[in-house]
């Protein structure tokens, strides 16, 4: 079982705001500076997105700042360079988040071992399948203590859920509605009653959720019924229009409205 | 070893279902019920009615004795081109389509490159009163603009794809986008042998047909069933794969794929995949795609728009890797040429991607007994503006 920094900060009795963002966004060298100002303003977690040329999952917002990313020059290689020594300055749990050709493209083995070096603590691969995970990935990923984070969405089935909570360990990443990245606005009754629904499974496993939220009120809603929200899109628009130097003017109006 | 898919859904090493769990309800809905629905007698008879009063079938397979006679050697084409809408892409259209009325859907969305699988499926969305969206590349909704005016003739919505390389990868992106939104009311018919799992298989089930049909007309002709070659173009490879099928096991029955070398292999503007792509992910099946060393997919090139994709479909990728089929490319001067050769020898103006099958005779030399079927995949009515161009007519 690992017990790495993200399962410490699923202890803490708060709730937990995790931000995601693109690596090499919205300049290559921005992405230390943009983690090390999300720490000092009050957030919680980061999902440091991998960026990909064709992501399915994600709306428009990420994949331009994906696309922005890849050009100007971010690279797997190039993003561990710059997190080499992230541990000297940020103690936050660190989650990169990436699809899978890229991955394993790099190797996976040879991935998992530098984000154990560089002191990454989870993975989460949207279209890594979990059969797939569990036959070949699964013992990797525990070697090198990565938490793999798995998602469910209103259509996952009962039997499901309750089959990703046994093989999760650390959090569930819950997505608010059927939607790719950056599509909802304010949640609705279908959604409340979705999240009620799975807060009163009971889960092993804390639930975060993910998917249309952008300010105070969504992030007070989904976590109502959870440990925690992450917020994507809003910040990287937010990126677009401001300075890193200003984060903490973002995440202020998240936490405290 | 076997060349069809084995029961996790992978052709060898390649295929599976490597999506996000977004969509796993949807695609693990089609793939507990596709082939229990295909195997239904109503279905089956739904499917081959369709086939034959609406789509024209069987297609002639026709003895080319004039490029026969040129070659020396014994040429039969598959005549997909006369199908309705004018290629092999309705066979798969009308299975969709039947499979998604059975799965109580009521809204199909579909991706196109230069929009023939879009018309196709705008036809059969019409055929069966359902509402239609097909997703394009906003770069080939502006070269392939009388298709695109027959996709809204025939009802459908033609929505244009602006991420990315906004071209057929891109279209497919926002097609599955699309089905991410809306996981209850909407199928996602894909145009290839593409996709996660089933897909590239029930795709291939369905173009199946084609290589049924010269199994007998063959016996008919030539008093045999197996032809020596099978050729066929490769995109994503459906055409292909519905040539292939009924032959893949038997290895008597030589196959080749023909792929898109673009302005040449190595020239950076190619899309023979087997010759340039590595192993890896595209469009949640795993197989052989153009990528950079990062993992990057790449965009693709060729004279036709509908060999222009950076993958292939999973179970080619198996028949390259395995070498049951061989895979040769073809540039767009040598495909050029060869439409136009046929278009002269024969009375048969051929789409550009069939061009490309038809382009092998410069490039491999057959035996004078030889039985060799060339898959006549789509017509030239579409292309008639890029051959213009090209031969200055």
């Amino acid at each position: 079982m690992i017990m790495n920094r993200i399962n410490q900060k699923l202890k803490e009795d708060k709730k937990l705001l995790s931000i995601y963002f693109s690596a090499g966004y919205p300049s290559l060298n921005d992405t230390v500076p943009i983690i090390q100002n999300l720490e000092k303003s009050g957030v919680d977690m980061i999902e440091i997105g991998l960026p990909f040329s064709d992501p399915l999952a994600d709306g428009p917002t990420i994949q331009a700042s994906s696309t922005q990313a890849l050009k100007n020059g971010i690279t797997t290689e190039i993003l561990f360079n710059q997190l080499k020594d992230i541990r000297e300055t940020v103690s936050i749990p660190l989650i990169i988040m990436g699809y899978f050709n890229p991955i394993l493209q790099y190797g996976i083995e040879a991935f998992c071992e530098k984000c154990q070096e560089i002191g990454i603590d989870g993975l989460i691969i949207p279209d890594l399948p979990i059969d797939v995970y569990n036959e070949y990935y699964k013992a990797m990923f525990e070697k090198y203590e990565l938490i793999n984070v798995f998602l469910i969405t209103p259509q996952t089935s009962v039997e499901r859920i309750n089959f990703i909570d046994s093989i999760s360990n650390g959090f569930i990443y819950m997505v608010s509605s059927a939607s790719v990245t950056g599509s909802s606005s304010g949640f609705g009754d279908e959604q409340t009653t979705y999240f009620k629904r799975i807060a009163n499974m009971k889960l092993k496993n804390p639930q975060i959720i993910g998917f249309g939220i952008s300010n105070n009120d969504t992030f007070t809603q989904a976590t109502q019924y959870t440990k925690g929200a992450i917020i994507g899109s809003a910040f990287i628009k937010f990126l677009a229009n401001d300075s890193i130097e200003n984060i903490r003017n973002f995440t202020n109006k998240i936490l405290y409205n | 070893m076997t060349y069809n898919i084995n029961n996790k859904g992978y052709y060898g090493e390649f295929g599976g279902a490597y999506i996000p769990e977004m969509l796993y309800p949807n695609v693990e809905e089609l793939r507990q019920n596709y082939l229990k629905i295909m195997a239904e007698p109503s279905f089956k008879q739904e499917f081959d009615q369709l086939l034959k009063d609406y789509v024209g079938r069987p297609s002639p397979l026709y003895f080319a004795k004039r490029l026969s006679e040129k070659y020396n050697t014994k040429i039969y084409l598959k005549r997909e081109d006369l199908n309705h809408t004018g290629a092999h892409k309705v066979n798969n259209t009308i299975g969709q389509i039947l499979m998604a009325q059975r799965l109580g859907k009521t809204r199909i969305i579909a991706e196109t490159g230069a929009g023939q699988h879009g018309v196709a499926t705008a036809t059969v969305c019409a055929l069966m009163g359902l509402k239609c969206i097909v997703y394009m590349g906003e770069i080939d909704i502006a070269r392939q603009a009388p298709n695109v005016a027959r996709m809204k003739m025939l009802g459908a919505e033609v929505r244009p794809a602006l991420s990315g390389s906004r071209t057929l990868k891109d279209a497919t992106n926002e097609a599955i986008r699309d089905w991410i939104n809306n996981p209850v009311d909407t199928h996602y018919i894909i145009g290839s042998v593409v996709g996660p799992h089933p897909y590239p298989d029930m795709v291939a089930r369905f173009q199946a047909v084609v290589s049924k049909e010269i199994q007998w007309q063959l016996k008919d002709k030539e008093n045999t069933t197996k032809p020596d070659y099978v050729i066929a173009c490769v995109g994503g490879g459906s055409n292909a794969a519905g040539a292939f099928y009924h032959y893949l096991e038997d290895t008597s029955v030589n196959l080749i794929a023909v792929e898109a070398a673009g302005k040449g292999v190595n020239s950076g503007e190619s899309a023979a995949t087997s010759a340039l792509g590595r192993e890896g992910i595209i469009h949640g099946s795993k197989t052989l795609l153009m990528q950079t060393n990062d993992g990057q997919i790449t965009e693709p090139y060729s004279i036709s728009a509908g060999l222009d994709y950076p993958g292939v479909g999973p179970m080619h990728a198996h028949l390259f890797k395995s070498g049951r089929a061989e895979f040769i490319s073809i540039t767009d001067d040598e495909a050029m040429i060869a439409g136009l050769e046929l278009s002269q020898l024969e009375g048969i103006i051929p789409a550009i991607e069939s061009s490309h099958a038809l382009a092998i005779f410069d490039q491999k030399q057959f035996k004078p007994n030889d039985i060799v079927v060339i898959n006549l995949s789509g017509r030239g009515d579409k292309d008639l503006k890029n051959y213009i161009d090209y031969f200055k007519l």
